[in-house]
């Protein structure tokens, strides 16, 4: 290859390292003709890797000195065409694939699919079934928010404690995950028509105890966390998000009621069988992370409530529709879509069936994904670490943005 | 709480209120009965802005969004047609084709958080699967359909005009196909990397001055 190497010219007599012109560096900033000071945007790619991320997301970050002008989430890096692979396989065989959407979640997420499923082929779950799912899907609530709240401290530096101790407890509602399914956390549990097993002896007793403990932890949380001045200074005011906003862009489970509107699936769809208990939808005033922290603190108490009323309640019986078919399921041409009230927001499936054992089209309605619509429209003006902040208070799980 | 419109009420209104469009309702076999109204591509924005300023409907919440491929799917049948052959009446077969499909679809699944009602789902058709997959992106009109139209775009290549920012999300700018098509092959090998021989070497041939060429 022919190449030709131009040496620069070095100014004689001048040491190498200085610039050039009169030979010295100035320490004053670079000033206008109106005499203000001279800056630059910075683009800055927060992640992938980084820890506030929640996994790996990418923020291209434009900034200005401090101040955020312009935000694009990229996402992707964790797409395995989940939608694709659901649909090369039978029905039965995309519940493992549903566990690993929103890898924290994998009981409500199982219960979306099952209950769009049970639409399109018209089973009914028997009560106990509706039962189980009611209290599986509010343990896991309970399990997303102390999480969610303990990543959120620990963004915003408070590194390990609040953490460490909502991992504690969520560890002890997993636990009674595993005695039921086998599994912590992809537990593969629930089956259309009703449920995979029916609960092992005495697994509502230790249920009831993990419940009955849960208010004395979240009342230490409450008060180690919740009238924290730097958390407070750190939270209110910060991510504002206004209601038209929220629902124009489809925000939907606590960031939408943070944001004052209340709409909750459970008390709109009323699906399973939420109309039988009696509980409340906490509402925010100001929209601001303070809020969402706070929705999903409140949120924790209402669905204990649900969980007494259910664990009191459950009756015996099977747990499986006897009409349906978990092999050779084939149900009738037509398409439907269903959603519940995820721990994250509103997540449907919507299903084509064209008679064969596969569905013709699989889609899956990620919360996560739509929430982060309005990412940019909340941290704009506010400082870099806010961002952190407020994307931690989103609550997003990658598995269930790329899927 | 007023139980809400049925569709062919909401198809009425919608004929009055929006001069020129042309709805249809899909009906839906599956026990859930979930129809929809299938609307032309030039109207779907007014529409939309109809179905979200309506007072009855105030459909203020676009949850789900969605693409469906349908690629053209030749049916035969065969029928028993009466002809006169020869003067004689008689029963022949004849083969009967049938095309349907050959487009892409987008569905939007759409709530009423003001009313607490829903869902009422509309959905637009691409003219054809190859150069007229275009339709109007309702962005505009929601919010909720930036990311989602922009992942339809991505996965089944429906080209939303009227979209602010309508780039790759899930795959990579490079990337070519789209894979969430029915008729979408995947690559043999996903690290396929040209390594230095045969063909690659041929090319790199090109850069070397005759002397120096391996």
């Amino acid at each position: 290859m022919k190449t030709t190497v131009v040496e620069p010219p070095v100014p004689s007599g001048a040491p190498v390292g200085l610039p050039a012109g009169d030979g010295r560096f100035s320490l004053l900033p670079k000033t206008s003709f109106d005499g203000r000071v001279e800056t630059e945007l910075l683009e800055v790619a927060m992640g992938p890797h980084h820890p506030s991320t929640h996994g790996v997301f990418r923020m291209d970050v434009v900034l200005d000195g401090e101040t955020i002008v312009k935000l694009k989430p990229v996402f992707g890096y964790l797409h395995r065409n989940h939608e694709k692979i659901a649909e090369n396989v039978s029905y039965l065989a995309s519940i493992p694939y549903t566990d690993r959407l929103d890898y924290l979640c994998s009981m409500t997420n199982n219960w979306a699919y099952a209950l769009s499923v049970e639409k399109l082929a018209g089973l009914e779950p028997p009560e106990r079934a509706e039962y189980i799912r009611v209290i599986m899907a509010e343990l896991t609530r309970l399990a997303n928010h102390v999480c969610l709240i303990g990543f959120l401290a620990q963004d915003m530096g408070a590194l390990g404690t609040p953490l460490m101790y909502g991992f504690r407890e969520r560890e002890k509602i997993l636990d009674l995950f595993e005695a039921l399914s086998g599994s912590r956390m992809m537990c593969n549990y629930m089956r259309f028509g009703g449920c995979r097993l029916d609960l092992p002896p005495g697994w509502v007793r230790e249920a009831r105890v993990v419940v009955d403990n849960f208010p004395k932890f979240l009342e230490e949380f409450d008060n180690l966390l919740s009238g924290n001045e730097i958390l407070m200074a750190r939270t209110q005011g910060v991510g504002v998000l206004t209601a038209e906003l929220a629902v124009n862009a489809g925000i939907t489970g606590p960031m939408l009621r943070a944001s004052g509107v209340n709409y909750d699936i459970r008390k709109v769809d009323r699906y399973g069988i939420y109309d039988r208990f009696e509980f409340r939808v906490p509402l925010g005033d100001h929209g601001d992370v303070y809020d969402r922290y706070m929705i999903r603190l409140l949120e924790m108490w209402e669905s204990l409530k649900i969980l007494r009323q259910a664990l009191d309640d459950i009756p015996e019986g099977p747990v499986m529709d006897p009409n349906a078919k978990i092999r050779n399921f084939k149900p009738k041409p037509g398409e439907c879509y269903e959603r519940i009230e995820g721990p994250k927001g509103e997540l449907g499936f919507y299903l084509v069936s064209d008679g064969g054992a596969n569905p013709y089209r699989y889609r899956v309605r990620p919360p996560s994904l739509v929430n982060l619509t309005v990412l940019e429209d909340m941290c704009l003006g506010h400082n870099v670490a806010d961002a952190v902040a407020i994307l931690g208070s989103v609550d997003i799980v990658l598995g269930e943005v790329d899927r | 709480m007023m139980p809400m419109q049925t569709l062919e009420e909401i198809k009425k209104r919608l004929e009055s209120a929006v001069p020129g469009v042309c709805v249809e309702i899909v009906s839906n076999d599956s026990p859930c009965q979930q129809r929809s109204l299938l609307v032309d591509r030039d109207h779907g924005p007014q529409v939309a802005a109809w179905l979200r300023r309506d007072d009855a409907l105030r459909l203020d919440y676009l949850s789900n969004v969605t693409g469906v491929d349908w690629p053209e799917v030749v049916t035969k049948q065969k029928i028993k047609v009466k002809r006169k052959v020869d003067g004689v009446e008689k029963e022949v077969e004849e083969v009967v084709q049938t095309r349907s499909g050959g487009y892409l679809e987008a569905v939007y699944h759409l709530y009423s958080m003001e009313l607490k009602q829903g869902a009422v789902v509309i959905r637009m058709r691409t003219g054809d699967r190859d150069q007229q997959n275009k339709l109007p992106s309702l962005t505009p009109i929601w919010r909720s359909a930036e990311l989602q139209e922009r992942e339809i775009y991505d996965l089944f290549g429906i080209v939303f005009e009227g979209h602010p920012d309508l780039r790759r999300i899930l795959m990579w700018d490079g990337f070519e196909a789209h894979p969430m098509r029915r008729d979408y092959v995947e690559p043999d090998d996903y690290e396929y990397e040209p390594t230095p021989h045969d063909s690659v070497l041929a090319k790199a041939k090109a850069h070397y001055p005759p002397e120096v060429a391996p």
